[in-house]
């Protein structure tokens, strides 16, 4: 299946977020949520089973300035096998302008056995802009072993290079499960967090987690593996994180002192 | 036109840039129990060499081929016909750009740091033993330049293709963490040195995957992550006592 969805997000003059364009197609659409806070909550809503290999998803998003923005899905992607050979596909363009602010949210992707899955993720934002970003893999449902799985994310910050970052996991991704990238942990993922008003956080380590302050700006990238998909929810909670977190202390001092 | 003694002698362990005191995140795996025999190495060294192997082999291969042909066009932007002519000024831009791409690819501050401190030690290898050699065109980065983009530099000084750069990286990323192993596990040498021989197939295949992948734009160059990496160097920055720098 093919599809494509966009969604546009302007301010108005009372700062109030309006969607300018809210369109998709199954299995791609697009629903809004009442929202509380003077911005838009959109779900996406996955009209089939799928991805199946052979699909090809397309997704844009544009943030003006001053709108906020912010997307879930109701419910995780399975990537699933199709046709012997064929390959399914996710693309996410987002563009993310000056004091506006995009946080993608979705539910995790699971990798089921013989799925062949590419996810990409090109993201543009603007100096000032604010993008929160997570991604969630889990290898495989219950006892299997995943598919191929690559999620590709390109994360530009006012024009320079932020975020470059492959993951492959399966069959045809020599060494994922081993001690160099996942350590047999099914569950990896990241948050990204780009925002400008946030005062730089040190970098931290825990046994399977990483607070890790990017070089391109004022962005850290939370990393994690985790034994399932609610652990390594909590590692990558932007709301709830730090408080989750307060009470476990760090492998060591680190996460308090200004060491870079 | 190179000699294969060059390749050798740049691959070469003892050559003077300090690889010998990096165990490229090993230590770290093997302290929190994920690496213990020849088994577990083996998978380690899989997995370094599909990630942070090709990624060095790539931008040591793309350093080099900066540094010695002609500019890629995203390196010319912004600079006006007249100062085109100056072929320094794309090369100081295109190596600039491959720094930026580098650092966007190692959210990990231990290990940028890391990476900057073995490239500053190379590019002091370098300078003595190549004198005439352009390390001036890197980014005059506080910290160092990253090491990819010095090999790539020094295989240009030393007359290398950069399929030849590649296979130099990719080399030492499995020999590196594999002489470790020998000291912190105590492994037979022998028998890590027949993994590195059942190895060198995938060495070749990634040196050349990363060659062809060094032809692609900056922002098209592998990226391939391992979020464990990211985990044991932080970690390993930490300790108080190591044996190794990183």
């Amino acid at each position: 299946m093919r599809a494509t969805a966009r969604l546009v997000a302007r301010a108005d003059r009372h700062g109030r977020t309006t969607l300018a364009e809210l369109r998709g197609e199954s299995p791609l659409l697009l629903r809004q949520v009442p929202a509380s806070d003077g911005g838009v909550t959109v779900y996406v809503v996955g009209g089939a089973a799928g991805p199946l290999a052979g699909d090809d998803l397309r997704l844009e998003i544009e943030v003006d300035q001053g709108a906020r923005v912010r997307v879930h899905t109701v419910a995780a992607s399975i990537a699933l096998p199709g046709r012997p050979g064929a390959v399914s596909r996710m693309l996410v363009r987002a563009s993310v302008s000056e004091q506006a602010v995009l946080h993608w949210l979705p539910e995790q992707l699971v990798a089921a056995a013989g799925c062949a899955h590419v996810a990409d993720a090109q993201v543009d934002v603007a100096a000032g802009g604010t993008l929160h970003w997570r991604d969630e893999l889990i290898c495989g449902r219950h006892g299997e072993q995943p598919g191929d799985v690559e999620i590709n994310t390109w994360v530009d910050l006012a024009g320079r290079p932020l975020l470059r970052q492959s993951l492959a996991v399966g069959p045809n991704a020599p060494g994922w499960a081993g001690p160099a990238v996942l350590a047999g942990a099914p569950a990896t993922g990241s948050l990204l967090v780009v925002d400008p008003t946030r005062p730089p956080e040190p970098p931290a380590v825990w046994p399977t987690h990483a607070r890790l302050p990017l070089a391109g700006g004022p962005a850290t990238l939370w990393s994690a593996t985790a034994p399932d998909a609610h652990t390594l929810r909590r590692y990558l909670e932007p709301d709830t994180r730090t408080a989750e977190l307060l009470g476990v202390r760090p492998e060591s001092g680190r996460g308090d002192c200004a060491d870079g | 036109m190179a000699t294969p003694t060059m390749l050798l002698l740049l691959a070469d362990g003892r050559f003077p840039a300090g690889a010998h005191a990096h165990s490229a995140g090993l230590e770290a795996a093997v302290a929190a129990g994920r690496v213990r025999d020849l088994a577990t190495l083996g998978e380690y060294l899989r997995g370094r060499l599909a990630t942070a192997g090709l990624v060095a082999a790539a931008f040591a291969a793309a350093s080099c081929r900066a540094a010695s042909g002609s500019p890629g066009p995203s390196a010319v932007d912004g600079h006006r016909p007249a100062e085109l002519t100056h072929l320094g000024v794309a090369r100081r831009a295109a190596l600039a750009r491959l720094d930026a791409e580098l650092d966007a690819r190692t959210a990990s501050p231990a290990q940028r740091t890391v990476s900057r401190r073995q490239g500053r030690a190379l590019r002091r290898a370098g300078r003595e033993i190549w004198p005439q050699a352009t390390f001036d065109d890197l980014p005059a980065t506080s910290d160092g330049p990253h090491q990819p983009l010095v090999l790539g530099l020094v295989g240009v000084a030393a007359g290398l293709e950069p399929g030849q750069v590649a296979t130099v990286a990719a080399y030492a990323t499995v020999t590196g963490s594999a002489s470790a192993a020998v000291r912190l596990l105590g492994l037979d040498p022998y028998q890590v040195q027949a993994l590195l021989v059942r190895l060198a197939g995938d060495c070749d295949a990634v040196a050349a995957r990363a060659a062809r992948a060094a032809e692609q734009p900056p922002e098209r160059l592998p990226a391939a992550a391992a979020p464990l990496a990211d985990i044991h160097a932080e970690a390993h920055v930490t300790w108080e006592v190591r044996l190794f720098a990183s």
